[in-house]
């Protein structure tokens, strides 16, 4: 064995630090390369969505001359009048020259079925209109909708097509004359579901959302506070406090199918209370959002440095003013961060509202805790499954409404973070 | 502590009772329906006007599935049950006796037109013009010996020339729905066994053994070539669109919306159109059906109105607004033996 110069320490770490600088650089270059890989499908989601569904915000409109005939209202109940009939004779004296019954047809199928109950709505909330005669927007069909916005082909053979040639024809005279216009959908943010995509509406879903997230709010943040303030001042360490702990944590890992099966069974056959209610909703989420709310407020419980509390005691407050005079209110931040993000969880949730009958046709606006409704996750779910064409881009304008809502929350979450946060 | 713990409980208990009372003598003043997602978009459209032009609530409607909507139906005959339930398939044997068994004692059927499925391809491909033996032979898991012989070998196709010379060099790729789907039920049904009942030994065997031709006809083959692409039709619509070789599988309403963009393929010559499925000459058509609760009728507000609202010939008639929806309308003659069955709440028998 030859013994040549020994190497030196230095010698050693000069020949190695090419590599680690090279791995430092690599490591560096990889996490900027995910950063930017999940930004770009962040981008790309927001984009899609975004595209897809600006375009629901419009909604084509059609101007027509209406004549309140003072005939047709010669009934005893003015809610039962022929609406129809107003949209219909109106169409004939745009196009005089349409004759037959099918062509007819074909005419009035341009107005969206939804024009009658506008009309309606305006005979009974001011009857003196009888007799007059106006213009009034109505809305048009989803197909002529649909048209407008480029999503029908017109080049393709008449069969193959929902709009037939001679409607088309009819379109184009309209838009020409100024009669068809795409107007902001206000139909959209005050109207509860509809099968007619130009009727449907997100008021229902959102009203839904909101009266579910107030009981979810209300039950789980007093609850959650609680147990976590039990838990982290006063449970005596014991293997049954241990037990507790383990299964919090684990109920924050449970899917949340499990527990829509768990409020079907309890809230609903045992209690009795009523099918797709936000009042069970909200229950069944309180459950999901607890354990999420419990770890973040023991979280910012712990994050309350001892000598808070040691100081407390020195100047003789109990233990019960020690924790809510000093050491809850330093935590309070930690703990709202945590249930705001917990209802975030709870507003994008429709697996455990499956199974307690809140996947529904709902086309009145809720008005209690305890009427029918569904939620905006959900609405997005049944517009994705609906043929007509024309809720592919509701679909997305729902989804954008729930982004916002989320995106708003979060926010409010970090601003409530950096505003009331403590370092000590 | 065990003191405390019990009269908890017992306080539980009392709150618990005291609130469900509360809820089950509130009543209940809109309809509930449950059920088939097939039926969904026509029950929802009648549902809709029905609200708008009459006094009653709109009522509410769940898409449950045929299974579960029954399930849920047949659970009870009070309030807090549905009233009503939608189905893509006839009530079954077990389904009607559990209703029974739990106090539903008096049903009324009533079938409310026809819904075709169809097997779709992109209009950037050639038409398919398919029989239900090519269904069957491209689509089943396992598949009588090619090289003859009555004895059944893995299915061994990958193209559809291999299945039927006539068809073109393309590999099978069909996309459908998830056996937990009434739409594969009702396509494994009428078209999978339809074709499977050609071929004589098979056929000759339904009378000997009927679990073994069930399973010979009714399994699907899981190497791929079937691919299970959810309950969206949406879904399947855009997939096809994209991969124009591929064939999706999926309800009429779908080919109805969508005709700029995708083909139905002919299934034993016949198009699918609205006037074949309607004339029964298309061969993958099924009924859809509707079953009321009569005890309900009366003490749920609206529900006789319902019911004439479903069968009147504005809603399934053969111009009436659910052919609009892609609802298939029945004869003239079975629409005035139901509508007849709706009104004087005909009692379904079912031996």
């Amino acid at each position: 064995m030859q013994v040549g110069k020994r190497e030196t320490t230095m010698e050693r770490v000069n020949r190695g630090l090419a590599r680690r600088y090279l791995q430092e650089r690599l490591f560096r270059l990889f996490g900027l390369g995910a950063v930017i890989l999940s930004i770009c499908l962040l981008g790309l989601l927001f984009v899609s969505i975004g595209l897809k569904g600006w375009p629901a915000f419009e909604q084509t409109e059609i101007l027509l001359d209406i004549n309140f005939d003072q005939e047709l209202f010669a009934v005893d109940n003015l809610m039962g009048a022929d609406y129809g009939a107003l949209v219909k004779s109106s169409m004939r004296s745009l196009f005089p020259e349409v004759k037959g019954r099918a062509d007819k047809r074909k005419l009035y199928r341009l107005v969206s079925s939804g024009a009658s109950y506008v009309l309606r709505k305006m005979v009974m909330e001011d009857t003196a209109i009888i007799g007059s005669s106006r213009k009034i927007w109505l809305p048009a069909d989803d197909e002529v909708d649909m048209l407008l916005k480029g999503h029908i082909r017109r080049d393709v053979p008449e069969s193959d097509r929902r709009l037939s040639d001679q409607q088309i024809g009819w379109i184009d005279q309209l838009t020409e004359a100024g009669l068809l216009k795409k107007k902001f959908n206000t139909t959209f943010f005050t109207a509860g579901d509809s099968r007619e995509p130009e009727l449907a509406g997100i008021h229902g879903a959102v009203m839904g959302s909101i009266y579910t997230l107030t009981i979810t709010l209300l039950l789980s943040f007093p609850i959650g506070v609680a147990t976590a303030v039990y838990l982290e001042e006063f449970a005596p360490r014991s293997r049954w406090i241990d037990l507790v702990e383990v299964n919090i944590n684990n109920l924050a890992a449970v899917p949340s199918i499990i527990f829509g099966l768990l409020g079907l069974a309890v809230f609903l056959n045992i209690f009795g209370m009523p099918r797709s209610a936000p009042l069970v909703g909200g229950l069944v989420l309180t459950l999901m959002t607890l354990p999420t709310i419990i770890i973040a407020s023991r979280a910012a419980l712990k994050s309350v440095p001892p000598s808070i509390r040691e100081a407390a005691f020195g100047v003789g407050a109990s233990k019960l003013q020690v924790v809510t005079h000093h050491v809850l209110p330093l935590a309070m931040p930690g703990m709202m961060t945590g249930t705001i993000i917990g209802m975030a969880q709870a507003l994008g949730e429709t697996a455990p509202l499956l199974m307690i009958g809140m996947v529904a046709f709902i086309v009145d606006v809720p008005t209690g805790f305890t009427d029918p409704s569904t939620v905006l996750p959900v609405q997005i779910y049944l517009w994705a499954d609906s043929p007509e064409r024309a809720f592919v881009e509701r679909t997305s304008a729902a989804i954008m409404i729930l982004l916002a809502f989320l995106i708003s929350m979060n926010a409010i979450a970090v601003f409530l973070r950096r505003k009331f946060e403590r370092r000590w | 502590m065990w003191k405390k713990a019990v009269s908890l409980a017992a306080v539980s208990i009392i709150l618990g009772s005291s609130a469900s009372s509360l809820f089950a003598a509130s009543g209940r003043d809109y309809i509930a329906i449950v059920g088939s997602s097939t039926v969904y978009p026509f029950a929802t459209t009648v549902a809709e006007r029905f609200g708008k032009s009459t006094r009653y609530k709109t009522p509410k409607i769940e898409s449950t599935g045929s299974g579960g909507g029954l399930k849920l139906f047949c659970a009870g005959s009070g309030i807090d049950t549905p009233d009503i339930t939608n189905a893509s398939r006839r009530i079954k044997m077990s389904e009607y006796e559990k209703c029974q068994k739990n106090g539903v004692k008096k049903i009324t059927e009533v079938k409310i037109g026809y819904d075709g499925i169809v097997l779709a391809n992109s209009k950037a491909s050639p038409k398919m013009q398919l029989t239900k033996k090519d269904i069957y032979l491209a689509l089943a898991k396992d598949v009588p010996d090619p090289n003859g012989g009555e004895h059944l070998v893995p299915n061994p196709y990958s193209t559809w020339k291999e299945v039927n010379s006539a068809l073109p060099d393309t590999k099978i790729e069909v996309l459908g729905p998830p056996p937990t789907s009434g739409t594969r039920d009702a396509f494994v049904e009428l078209a999978m066994e339809g074709g499977c009942k050609q071929i004589g030994w098979i056929k000759a065997m339904k009378k000997k053994d009927k679990k073994k031709f069930k399973s010979i006809c009714h399994t699907v083959r899981e190497d791929g070539a079937y691919i299970e692409a959810g309950e969206n039709d949406n879904l399947i619509v855009q997939k096809i669109v994209a991969s124009p070789t591929a064939l999706g599988i999926f309800g009429f309403s779908y080919l109805d919306q969508n005709g700029d963009k995708i083909q139905g393929s002919t299934v034993g010559g016949e198009e699918p159109t609205f006037e074949n499925i309607a004339s029964g000459k298309y061969p993958v058509s099924r009924p859809l059906y509707f079953y009321v609760k009569n005890a309900h009728v009366g003490v749920v507000p609206g529900m006789s109105e319902y019911l004439a609202e479903f069968t009147s010939d504005k809603a399934w008639g053969e111009e009436g607004y659910l052919s609009d929806k892609g609802l298939i309308p029945m004869p003239t003659a079975e629409r005035k033996q139901f509508a007849a069955a709706a009104a004087a709440l005909t009692p379904l028998v079912l031996k």
